[in-house]
């Protein structure tokens, strides 16, 4: 307890929201094991994770570097595609282990690459004008995967944008990326336990970049840009930084959603703006700036119209019903005073005052 | 040779011409004042000196060097650092942290060293924690440390600007209005505070100030601008004898 009392305070939380998460992950498990889960939750635990990650990589976007990307579900199917297109195409000659491992860093990796190549014209724009242009990076990124054509045979690869004939491959050949019915058969390796491990890794890389060197000059430049550059702070070198590595925690989500799914195909829905919205609103519920709170949203706003299943048409109405719900719990000035009183938070530290006394 | 040495410095802004021919030299170890009505162009020189404006026509040299049309973090490099009329604390981080971004160029390890947490991470925070506890000493900001910069009071936001401008390690600092919503009793600490910063610190001064009394109390040289051009130069005594500055500024 000494110890634990001798961190600072953002190290503090960053234990209890590992410990929490930990805590998840072993009551699901044991409800999995002993058969209190439904298939349908089964099938969203690792999604969900998912998610999280691409919220947590969004939330260091616009919490941190104070800009509003529109394009990260475009970052997560770069990492989506890149590492199943890599799991598929050397699924008999590397061992599995190894090729998911080598997977997830080329899927990361890549979605860090086009997060740089893109982050240098865009970063010039400020506000709205950012917005839209991520927006539109990342349906084209979307719209350019469903046209690709890749196969592989005993020559090589093949590539083309046209059409699968266009391939020219031998009678050995297979298809890896068929166009708009994208990437098919990749090795389902995303377990939970691989999903809650890397989204605690997550936690920690982006706890520590925002309490570094680094993090602070990110921080600076988002609260006055102007004063930044007049203590001497590159600005351009650290807008890149940071979205950089938003864009690659994006892509680390995008190799899990790859891998947990029999087909991956580039649609609105899963890599779409409509996405990029659904990870925003985890984003601006759960608390800009939040990891925890991301993570938080992100899970109660994926599961939810799953459990609301059974009212049918109501579905939608209800949970745009919460989400008005959760804007005002986060938001109103008359709640944030009754959390102020009566919060987790204040029952807490009454608790500690009267041991202390005691 | 001088530390500053800023010739024929003139600027537009279409067809309005803010400042012009404007000629300054400050000595090493200098406390010099640059004064004048509202609007005569005071603040502009400032953000050309520190290129946030890029000045028309003229050079600016700073020991030696032309700095002239340099990117802004340059000019913090080479030496020039400042604050502003209108506070720009970096709000939402602690009183510590504001400075630490102070000292960010002078302490240095990569972005990867952060994230993964290696011992260089560790040992070089210390040494930034313990330069900047050293500055924020001198004002006696010490114990607000873990405070948000946005909640500390007026005065001491100012101060705070002040030891987050010193950490940069500046040889020429530029102050822009320092007393500016200040009560007396708040400028004679300030007053008190610049005469320490200059012993502590060694560094050349220039500042931008409507109170007179604070004007006549430290500067040892003053400029005074009217409609962007120098109306007087020279010694702070005669400069507020002369009856141009008087009919101009003063008032008779």
């Amino acid at each position: 307890m000494n110890a634990y009392k001798k961190l600072n305070k953002s190290t503090q939380k960053l234990l209890i929201n590992i410990v929490v998460i930990f805590a998840v992950y072993i009551v699901v498990t044991i409800m999995d094991a002993s058969g209190n889960l439904s298939s349908l939750m089964r099938g969203l635990l690792v999604p969900v994770c998912a998610y999280s990650l691409v919220a947590v990589g969004l939330n260091l976007c616009v919490g941190y570097l104070g800009e509003l990307s529109l394009g990260h579900a475009g970052f997560m199917c770069i990492g989506a595609f890149t590492s199943a297109f890599f799991s598929k195409a050397f699924q008999d000659t590397i061992p599995d282990v190894p090729r998911f491992i080598l997977a997830l860093i080329i899927g990361t990796a890549m979605a860090a690459i086009f997060g740089f190549l893109i982050a240098i014209p865009v970063l010039r724009l400020k506000g709205d004008y950012l917005a839209i242009v991520t927006l539109a990076f990342g349906e084209i990124i979307k719209n350019v995967i469903t046209v690709m054509y890749v196969g592989k045979d005993s020559n090589g690869f093949h590539f083309s944008l046209k059409d699968q004939m266009s391939l020219g491959m031998e009678l050995d050949g297979k298809m890896i990326i068929n166009g708009a019915q994208g990437i098919s058969g990749t090795p389902r390796q995303s377990t939970f336990g691989l999903a809650v491990l890397l989204l605690i890794v997550a936690l920690i890389i982006t706890h520590n970049f925002v309490n570094s060197r680094t993090g602070r000059a990110v921080k600076a430049i988002r609260d006055n840009q102007i004063a930044a550059e007049t203590v001497g702070l590159p600005i351009t070198k650290y807008k890149l930084t940071a979205f950089t590595l938003s864009a690659a925690i994006a892509g680390v989500g995008g190799v899990l959603y790859a891998h947990n799914i029999n087909s991956l195909t580039a649609t609105t829905n899963n890599f779409g703006y409509n996405m990029s919205i659904m990870i925003l609103v985890y984003v601006v519920l759960g608390g800009i700036g939040s990891f925890s709170g991301s993570i938080i949203a992100a899970v109660v706003l994926t599961l939810l119209p799953e459990m609301l299943r059974g009212l049918s048409n109501y579905r939608m109405l209800i949970y745009s019903i919460v989400l008005i719900g959760l804007m005002l719990f986060n938001w109103a000035p008359s709640i944030l005073k009754w959390r102020q009183q009566h919060g987790l938070k204040a029952i807490l530290s009454k608790f500690n005052k009267n041991k202390e006394v005691q | 040779m001088s530390l500053l040495e800023v010739t024929n410095l003139g600027i537009s802004f279409g067809g309005l011409r803010a400042v012009d021919e404007l000629n300054l030299q400050i000595e090493q170890g200098e406390l010099y004042g640059l004064i004048g009505p509202n609007g005569a162009g005071k603040t502009t020189v400032f953000n050309m000196l520190t290129g946030i404006y890029e000045p028309t026509d003229g050079t600016i040299f700073l020991d030696g060097k032309d700095i002239t049309g340099k990117r802004t973090a340059d000019i913090n490099k080479a030496g020039i650092a400042r604050t502003f009329q209108n506070i720009r604390l970096f709000g939402d981080q602690s009183v510590l942290d504001n400075v630490k971004i102070g000292l960010h160029n002078s302490y240095e390890y990569s972005t990867a060293t952060g994230i993964f947490r290696l011992p260089k991470f560790f040992s070089t925070e210390k040494e930034m924690t313990a330069k900047a506890m050293e500055i924020l000493s001198v004002f006696g900001l010490d114990k607000s440390k873990d405070l948000l910069a946005s909640n500390l009071p007026y005065g001491k936001q100012r101060e705070l600007e002040i030891a987050r401008a010193l950490a940069t390690e500046p040889k020429l600092l530029l102050l822009d209005e320092p007393a500016a919503g200040m009560n007396p009793n708040e400028t004679r600490d300030l007053m008190n505070t610049i005469a320490l910063i200059r012993k502590e610190f060694g560094v050349t001064i220039l500042l931008i100030e409507h109170d007179m009394k604070l004007v006549s109390g430290i500067c040892e040289k003053l400029t005074v601008l009217n409609f962007g051009r120098v109306l007087s130069q020279g010694k702070t005594s005669e400069v507020l004898n002369d009856p141009e500055v008087i009919k101009a500024y003063l008032g008779e």
